[in-house]
């Protein structure tokens, strides 16, 4: 390609977001943030992006500036990592109650304490339940691609929900790749400003956030729900019309890479996904039969696809740089669900790696391959890649 | 033209709500939605006043609203300008209205930096002195020695330990462009301020002590006159902050009794001599500070 660019993942986001015109930008530079925002307060700067940019004051208050600009009707974006996102838990339920297609950025990075400032995913995970679509990147390019559809899949009028594309700290936002970027022309008729009814317009009384008890508050909900099934549907014909028109798609909610006659597959998310593809080749060329299932979405969650890749194999491990403590990993109890809801008996096993940035290398998933496929995996409780037994008593 | 009862519009565009009779702060937000009209968009977080007037289907606010979460309530306001900007939207107000906790404790971050913005927006502080829509809790602003169901009086305590946050003169401190205290006891200067407050081309901020006849425990029928009384005793006042400068809109020379104001609300029934006595020291070293620095 011709417009191969060598940058961040944090600067495609920048200028995938400035391509995609956000009329409003609210953010807080700490707590912490990557250069994104800094990227883009250059780009209002220097004229090449038209937004508003309101300096706030926290991440609590950089979600209800977008809130607040969604009631208009203006399209938002905001960014965020770690503490902040925990910080601004309380406005993620708010945009999504609102049905507010706000898109965000979060740099996956791990929650204090122990203090911490390098990558995990236990950010996003532990916000599943706030109603946001949540994508997983797994390098530079998918970053700037999934923020343009990001935008498509938020404002898509029977999906109305708002969308989080993470990127794993460091591994991604911090390291640099070559990206092909798309033109200007191109991306103004693939995401053009697409108002929505019922923002406030002065034609008229309208009020957003309403109280909803008892007698409706459930119906409120289940509207909700129905809109994350939809969006389902949406994110993969987005991704398959991205592909058609780009040249570039990534499977909609999940890629099965050399699933097919695996006789294990890893399911694993974010900037992982791209080392398991190294070790899956080379496995490949010795004969051993090892699939990658990258999740691309945690929400909506792909249960049947999940199921159905699954299903055709007969030893699974889930990979993930996140525990919820006294039971298992989010992303596996997810997966387990899936198989279970599908009637496909398959054992997996959970595997919990990079906790605070720890590495996880080619080495480490060789191993877990090769548990997987001699049947040796530990079935039934986490097992801590590369725990350092010695100095924690286990 | 000066506005009051005669000359201020008879639209309504609060009415039909649930508020408890005699409510200060109904009479707050009707007496400013007079004067801001319906080109308002009201942002109002969690509230006596959003509970009251947002319960779906029940809509007793007749303007473009929303509800922001509780400590946002400003920063939700400049995302409000911003989309009303972008929108290219005309002749439009964007008006927060907050109680006291909802300002000077879990709002006062957000607050802070929409007035350090300087967005064009007006933010009313209705002030009934506790958490009142949760059932009389201590708020930043409760005056020393009331009651509430957090700060109990007994043989130990008698009620809240500290005296109100100076939220007016926190307000000014970050050089805002128009501030003022106001009370419903004092309707043509709370109505005039607003009026102001409308016309500022930067961030203004409105303080309205709003008695509150079920938090407060006087009789429904007593709200004006008790917010009236606020003043004349010394312990509320009636002030502006523009163009850098402090003034006194009311000095009331010879106060009224602070005893006989506090004796007609329950919520000051354990009130002793010595609590009456730093309570009318803290009054005066207010006076003698406001008499001596501000403009009158």
């Amino acid at each position: 390609m011709s417009n191969g660019i060598f940058v961040s993942g944090d600067e495609a986001v920048a200028l995938a977001v400035r391509q995609a015109r956000p009329q409003v930008i609210a953010a807080y530079p700490i707590t912490p943030q990557t250069i994104v925002v800094e990227r883009l307060a250059d780009y209002v700067e220097d004229g090449s992006l038209n937004s508003r940019y309101i300096y706030v004051e926290s991440e609590h208050s950089a979600m209800c500036a977008c809130l607040g600009a969604c009631v208009m009707g203006a399209r938002a974006f905001t960014a965020t990592s770690s503490q902040g996102l925990l910080y601004m838990v309380e406005g993620l339920h708010y945009a999504s109650g609102c049905r507010f297609p706000i898109v965000m950025m979060n740099a996956n990075r791990s929650i204090a304490a122990p203090w911490n400032i390098y990558g995990d995913q236990r950010d996003s995970l532990s916000v599943l339940d706030c109603g946001w679509i949540q994508f997983y990147v797994e390098n530079a390019q998918e970053a700037y691609d999934t923020m343009l559809q990001a935008y498509r899949v938020a404002e898509t009028p029977d999906v109305m929900l708002p969308v989080m594309v993470n990127l794993d700290g460091f591994v991604l936002t911090h390291t640099y790749e070559l990206v092909n970027t798309i033109s200007q022309e191109e991306i103004d008729a693939y995401i053009p400003y697409r108002d929505y009814e019922y923002r406030l317009r002065m034609d008229g009384i309208r009020s957003t956030c309403v109280t909803a008890g008892p007698l409706y508050n459930m119906e409120f909900r289940y509207q909700q729900h129905q809109a994350m099934l939809r969006a389902a549907e949406v994110i993969g014909e987005v991704d398959r019309d991205f592909g058609a028109r780009f040249g570039r798609s990534y499977g909609g909610l999940t890629e099965a890479y050399r699933c097919e006659d695996a006789e294990a597959v890893l399911v694993t998310l974010g900037s992982v996904a791209g080392t398991a593809r190294c070790v899956v080749d080379a496995y490949r060329a010795k004969g051993k039969k090892v699939g990658l299932l990258k999740l691309r979405c945690m929400r909506p969650f792909p249960g049947a696809q999940v199921a159905e890749i699954l299903g055709q194999t007969k030893s699974v491990g889930v990979l993930e740089k996140n525990i919820s403590f006294g039971y298992e990993g989010t992303v596996y109890t997810n997966v387990c669900s899936a198989l279970e809801t599908a009637g496909v008996k398959l054992s997996a096993a959970s595997y919990v790696g990079g906790l605070g940035g720890r590495s996880i290398s080619k080495e480490d998933i060789g191993v877990i391959y090769d548990e997987l496929l001699s049947g040796n995996q530990k079935r039934g409780e986490v097992e801590f890649v590369n725990l350092r037994r010695d100095i924690c008593g286990a | 033209m000066a506005l009051n009862a005669r000359t201020v519009t008879n639209k309504e565009l609060f009415y039909g709500h649930k508020g408890c009779p005699g409510c200060g702060g109904a009479i707050a937000v009707r007496l400013a939605m007079k004067v801001l009209g319906e080109r308002a968009i009201v942002c109002m977080p969690p509230s006596c006043m959003s509970t009251v007037a947002y319960i779906f289907p029940h809509m007793p606010m007749y303007v473009n609203s929303t509800i922001p979460p509780f400590a946002g309530t400003a920063a939700m306001m400049s995302g409000l300008l911003a989309g009303a900007q972008a929108m290219g939207l005309e002749d439009y107000y964007i008006v927060g209205i907050a109680g006291d906790g909802g300002t000077a404790d879990i709002g006062i971050q957000a607050l802070s930096g929409m007035i350090d913005r300087n967005d064009r927006a007006i933010f009313i502080c209705y002030d009934n002195e506790a958490y009142m829509n949760t059932g009389v809790q201590k708020s930043g602003l409760t005056p020393r020695n009331m009651k509430t169901t957090n700060t109990p009086s007994g043989s130990n305590f008698h009620g809240n330990q500290s005296s109100k946050k100076r939220m007016f003169e926190i307000v000014a401190a970050h050089g805002i462009p128009y501030a003022a205290t106001a009370s419903v006891g004092y309707p043509e200067d709370y109505l005039a301020k607003v009026e102001k407050a409308k016309q500022c081309e930067g961030t203004s901020f409105i303080h309205v002590l709003s008695p509150c006849p079920t938090g407060w425990g006087t009789d429904t029928d007593v709200t004006v006159e008790i917010g009236k009384e606020a003043v004349d005793c010394g312990l509320w006042f009636l002030a502006e902050f523009e163009n850098g400068r402090y003034r006194l809109n009311r000095d009331p020379g010879e106060f009224t009794s602070v005893e006989n104001y506090l004796k007609r609300q329950s919520r000051f029934s354990n009130v002793d001599g010595k609590d009456l006595e730093r309570i009318i020291s803290e009054r005066d070293a207010f006076w003698e500070r406001a008499r001596s620095t501000w403009d009158k």
